[in-house]
């Protein structure tokens, strides 16, 4: 978008030569953001604005019976209150699905409610206060019904479909021989609580009508999904809505699917006919946005005596909304990580009266890698080898169900790597071996990362200017991972041109579709469709130079020449060439656009595996009296493909690695079993780790060549980080006290059970 | 939010009066208060405004030896005077256990005093609550009760007081200064919560106007600086309520403890003073067997009000690390990680409960 302009990069960035991917610039849009100047989507303003503030509700599961709707439109300020009795009708309902991947939605079509903190009512108002205090005056009455919550609240079932729609069930062998034949067994349950996304900005619209045409800044991981989705509930043609999301305060998920909120609001401008912004409140992202789901997990492992894994069965059962279906996949990991004669995934869901669950950063992977790894590590411990040695014993050579090879897996050097910097070898097997100078217990544990490679379908347009600058447009969306910096330098090196002369615009529906900035696959999604883009203006560029007979290029042939720093030079004889600018200027062209695409690769996921993996070396200490844990040192080690920034990536793993500490100790999303209430749906009560909780952290980028993945050869690196960690810390507090917690998160009481004698 | 008058007196008897009128909260760095009216919790028809009355800012010390830290003090501002973390160290060392940075800037000391529970469900308005609106019945009994009281509750209420600066205040016997509608009068910090018995909406003694002006820690209170510690034990490293919290001050006379005073935070609905304990560690020799007494002593009414009962037990290993932190001496300073396990050295050998 041209409203937002990026400031000049640092001079010593600019000196660079060749390459821009591989070099580690900083965000382009760090300036922006440091000086406040990156607006957000509840930072915009339009003149005649109204606040909107929703009302949510205080039961699970009943009907609102009544509002005191005069009561809230007799507040200074208020303007009106939308309810089921008056919103605008949708021209579909929003409980319509027409794919799996649509998710049914509250947005005041009737008035049952379906989870706590479910939207019930809208209130508009010249101010925001205003607008709270009518919610407060509105004093909901209901016939409640009794909640069902919990992995007990109701009866279990059979899953066909869990995550994006992989199969509920998966394996080769025969788990029972398998288990027959081990000279180790080991059985245990673990159990993931629910989880809330909480990024930093909450979900926020600011809706704009004019006729049928609607201009909305909201946050948003996937545009033309939005867009599509928006179309469909109030009937009009995607053309005529105009999203723009330039930046998100993280999104984790939450972001990815279009949400009730975001509907409320662009209901509300519709209802009052004026534009509107609602933002919720931190509270109110605890239900209608989305959740990971609770998981208990049970896996049955068999190892011979050399500690080979003989059966890997991994059973899961996980909560879903009385309403709709999604089923957090946990299983899926162990399709993936060890090679095993036997294997086993299934997934059972239960109904409860909560909001829907939905993607959640390293959706499975992350509750599932949590049990798989403690499991694995149990049983190495059993089997009476080193965890690290155990798990190298059961590498999986190829992807252990489809017999498929690996695009790429430099998972060993991984290990290694990491077991090097963290000092691995010097581990005493037996727990509670190990003190620090103050009598702290001291544990290390590792665990294994990993996470699909995946890339959605995406278009970008390029354009080489007379002047030497060039311009990118796609559709993607920036989350706070550094899309703005590292597209651009994809960019850059596709168009032959200085990462400074170029200039990206991203952010908004009008562009070119950019695919979803999810699943770890934002960077190979829409870098993808820009190296192709790119591609085809220097191949337009290139068929311009070498068909004039004026051109140093003439004769050379299209496939004969290369962009160099502004310049299409011969391949053979990089000396003979000419700039970009002398080409246009001698067709008369101010400029010269191209359009690509990129997607799925059919026949590469027929052939190849593709997934990023690592390995994640924790030290924890634990108070031996009180049981209090701190993690004291996180060593990552991962191989991703190339690596387009390494500051971004390393980044990317630190916030994973930090996401994978408030997995194992800390996040937890605190139900009353009685009335299905969150207790502790604040940031004060819902713990995430804070800085003094990850004293030491390191992130080693391990050399990976993939050249099956992409075309750009890269991996996704925003999820893996919480892979692996939770295992690892959960490992090392076992390591630390002897005392193996099979429930996350991992709290002082637990480790307290031991009995005292003070 | 409800709208609010907003008086800002320049003259405590002005704040007084102010204050006195029905609906009325006194706003100090608002760290609480403000969150509370936005979540409807609290819904005053009156704000007074009591930052800008004169001479509430200051640490005066007084000829005696003893310390009036003005109401108006900020958290951040008592924790790094030197001369008060000398003499009191304890104090500084539990409010800087406290919140976090940019809290500390703002909080005041009497509003620390007077900040209300962190019961989850007083928090959260669709719950019934006896503290916010008497008579509807405690939410919390039956519920999530994980981090409730495990001492001086009523089947009213079972919520804690949330401070960590009251505990060690509460055992150095800190006095509140109040200026009220019959003038001033001085109430002693143990005296000024209330447990909640049948009536858990009084949370103090204070009546309609009264201003605290002051807390006041009397010299004797100084005579524990070579041996008071805080520890405190959360879910984080940092940035938490306690789970349970304990000051321990020891005035030892060539090995011998002469007198003791040991409170606890985290465990009922007011800072916790262990006087049962402190009489038993008096004249004592420090030492584990005499600690461990001490601690069976302060939990010895201790009883869960639900799934806490672990906290019975965390408390009196606290209490028993806190007497052993304290007998050690306090460090020369205040540690990065203030009040933590993870700052502290044992002294004794180690224990194994874990």
């Amino acid at each position: 978008m041209s409203d937002i302009t990026m400031p000049n990069v640092a001079a010593i960035e600019r000196s660079r030569h060749g390459s821009s991917i591989g070099q580690p610039v900083t965000r382009r849009e760090g300036h922006l953001k440091v000086t406040g100047q990156a607006g957000y989507a509840a930072d915009y303003n339009p003149p005649g604005l109204l606040h909107a503030v929703m009302a949510v509700s205080g039961i699970s599961r009943g009907r609102v019976t009544h509002l005191d709707v005069a009561a809230a439109e007799a507040h200074p300020g208020v303007v009106k209150v939308m309810t089921p009795a008056n919103a605008p009708k949708l021209a579909k309902s929003p409980d319509d699905k027409d794919h799996g991947f649509m998710f049914r939605m509250n947005v005041l079509q009737n008035d049952s409610v379906r989870f706590a903190n479910q939207p019930i009512a809208v209130v508009i108002a010249e101010t925001l206060e205003a607008a709270t205090e009518g919610v407060a005056l509105l004093r909901p009455r209901y016939a409640e019904e009794p909640a069902r919550i919990g992995l007990d609240g109701s009866a279990a079932f059979a899953l066909q479909a869990v995550g994006a729609g992989a199969p509920a069930k998966g394996g080769i062998g025969d788990i029972e021989a398998g288990l027959a034949e081990a000279a180790t067994r080991f059985e245990a349950t673990y159990e993931t609580p629910a989880q809330y996304h909480n990024p930093l900005e909450p979900h926020a619209t600011v809706a704009e009508w004019d006729g049928d045409k609607l201009v909305l800044h909201t946050p948003s991981q996937g545009l033309t999904m939005a867009q599509g989705r928006i179309a469909g509930l109030f009937g009009i043609d995607p053309a005529n809505i105009l999203i723009k999301s330039p930046f998100l305060g993280g999104g984790f998920g939450a972001k990815g699917l279009f949400s009730g909120p975001q509907v409320l609001g662009i209901m509300a401008a519709r209802f009052v006919g004026r534009p509107v912004k609602l933002v919720l409140r931190r509270e109110q992202m605890f239900g209608p946005v989305g959740h990971r789901g609770e998981t208990r997990q049970t896996l049955r492992l068999g190892a011979d005596s050399t500690g080979g894994l003989t059966a890997l069965e991994h059973n899961t059962l996980t909560t879903t909304s009385f309403y709709d279906d999604f089923f957090e996949p946990a299983g899926t990991t162990s399709r993936h990580l060890y090679a095993s004669p036997a294997i086993a995934t299934s997934h059972e869901g239960v109904r409860a009266d909560i909001g829907t669950p939905i993607f959640m950063r390293a959706p499975g992977e992350a509750p599932g890698s949590a049990a798989l790894e403690c499991a694995i590590d149990e049983l190495a411990v059993k089997a009476g080898m080193d965890p690290l040695d155990f798990r190298l014993r059961n590498y999986a050579e190829i992807e252990p169900i489809t017999g498929k090879p690996f695009s790429s897996k430099a998972l060993r050097q991984c290990y290694a790597q990491g077991a090097a910097r963290f000092g691995w070898a010097s581990r005493p097997r037996a727990p509670r071996q190990m003190r620090d100078d103050d009598g702290l217990l001291v544990g290390w544990g590792v665990g294994t990362a990993t996470f699909p490679a995946m890339i959605f379908p995406s278009e970008a347009r390029a354009v080489l200017r007379v002047d030497g600058s060039a311009r990118v447009e796609i559709g993607a969306q920036d989350m706070g991972q550094g899309a703005w910096t590292s597209l651009a330098q994809i960019a850059a090196d596709g168009l032959g041109v200085d990462y400074d002369k170029l200039d990206l615009e991203i952010g908004s529906s009008a562009l070119p579709t950019g695919g979803i900035a999810g699943g770890s696959a934002g960077t190979a999604t829409a870098g993808s469709a820009i190296h192709h883009a790119a591609a085809d203006v220097i191949k337009k560029l290139a068929a311009l130079a070498t068909s004039d007979e004026r051109s140093p290029l003439f004769g050379a042939g299209n496939s004969g020449v290369v962009p160099r720093d502004g310049r299409l030079v011969r391949q053979d004889d990089e000396s003979r060439g000419e700039s970009y600018a002398s080409i246009l200027a001698r067709a008369g062209l101010a400029e010269i656009d191209g359009k690509g695409s990129a997607g799925p690769n059919p026949s590469m996921q027929e052939s190849y595996a593709m997934h990023s993996h690592g390995a994640v070396f924790a030290e924890v200490k634990v108070d031996p009296d009180f049981g209090q844990i701190r993690v004291t040192r996180l060593v990552g080690a991962f191989a991703a493909g190339r690596i387009i920034n390494p500051r971004m990536v390393r980044s990317q793993y630190y916030g994973g690695m930090i996401w994978g500490v408030g997995f194992a100790l800390h996040e937890h999303a605190a139900a009353d079993p009685r009335s299905g209430r969150l207790m502790n749906a604040n940031l004060a009560e819902y713990h995430v780790p804070v800085n003094a909780d990850v004293p030491l952290i390191e992130a080693i980028l391990v050399e990976e060549h993939d050249p099956h993945v992409n075309v750009l050869g890269l991996k996704g690196v925003g999820e893996i980080g919480i892979t692996g960690t939770v295992g690892a810390i959960a490992n090392a507090v076992w390591h630390a006290t002897g005392v193996r917690a099979r429930a996350f998160p991992i709290t002082l009481d637990t480790l307290l059970e031991r009995p005292g004698d003070i | 939010m409800r709208p609010f008058a907003y008086d800002r007196p320049t003259t405590i008897a002005d704040a007084v009066a102010s204050g006195a009128q029905p609906e009325t909260a006194f706003l100090g760095g608002g760290t609480n208060l403000l969150d509370l009216m936005k979540g409807n919790i609290s819904r005053p028809a009156r704000l007074v405004d009591v930052t800008r009355l004169p001479g509430l800012s200051t640490i005066e010390w007084l000829q005696d030896g003893g310390v009036r830290i003005g109401a108006l003090v900020r958290n951040s501002d008592l924790a790094h005077d030197p001369r008060f973390a000398n003499r009191f160290p304890s104090v500084a060392e539990a409010l800087l256990s406290g919140a976090s940075a940019q809290l500390r800037n703002a909080a005041t000391a009497a509003g620390n005093v007077l900040q209300r529970t962190r019961c989850q469900y007083f928090y959260d308005a669709a719950s019934v609550c006896n503290k916010r609106d008497p008579g509807t019945g405690c939410g919390a009994i039956g519920g999530l009760t994980r981090l409730h009281a495990v001492l001086g509750w009523s089947e009213h209420c079972i919520a804690t007081h949330p401070s960590d600066f009251c505990v060690p205040l509460v055992a150095l016997d800190a006095v509140v200064e109040i200026e009220g509608r019959a003038g001033r009068r001085d109430v002693p910090l143990e005296a000024l919560h209330r447990l909640p018995g049948n009536t858990p909406e009084r949370e103090t003694v204070l009546e309609p106007g009264d201003v605290i002006t002051a807390i006041r820690l009397p010299a004797e209170a100084a005579a524990y600086a070579g041996n008071a510690r805080y520890l405190k034990v959360r879910e984080r490293t940092s940035y938490a309520f306690a789970v349970v919290s304990a000051g321990a001050a020891l005035r030892l006379d060539q090995g011998t403890i002469v007198s003791a005073r040991l409170a606890l935070g985290g465990v009922a609905l007011k800072p916790w003073r262990a006087r049962a304990a402190e009489d038993l560690l008096a004249g004592a020799l420090p030492g584990a067997t005499v600690f461990r007494d001490a601690a069976a002593l302060a939990l010895a009414e201790a009883r869960p009000c639900g799934d806490n009962g672990f906290k019975i037990e965390l408390a009196r290993r606290i209490i028993v690390r806190a007497l052993t932190l304290a007998a050690a001496g306090t460090p020369d300073r205040v540690p990065a990680l203030p009040a933590s396990p993870f700052a502290l050295a044992p002294t004794q050998e180690v224990s194994a409960h874990v």
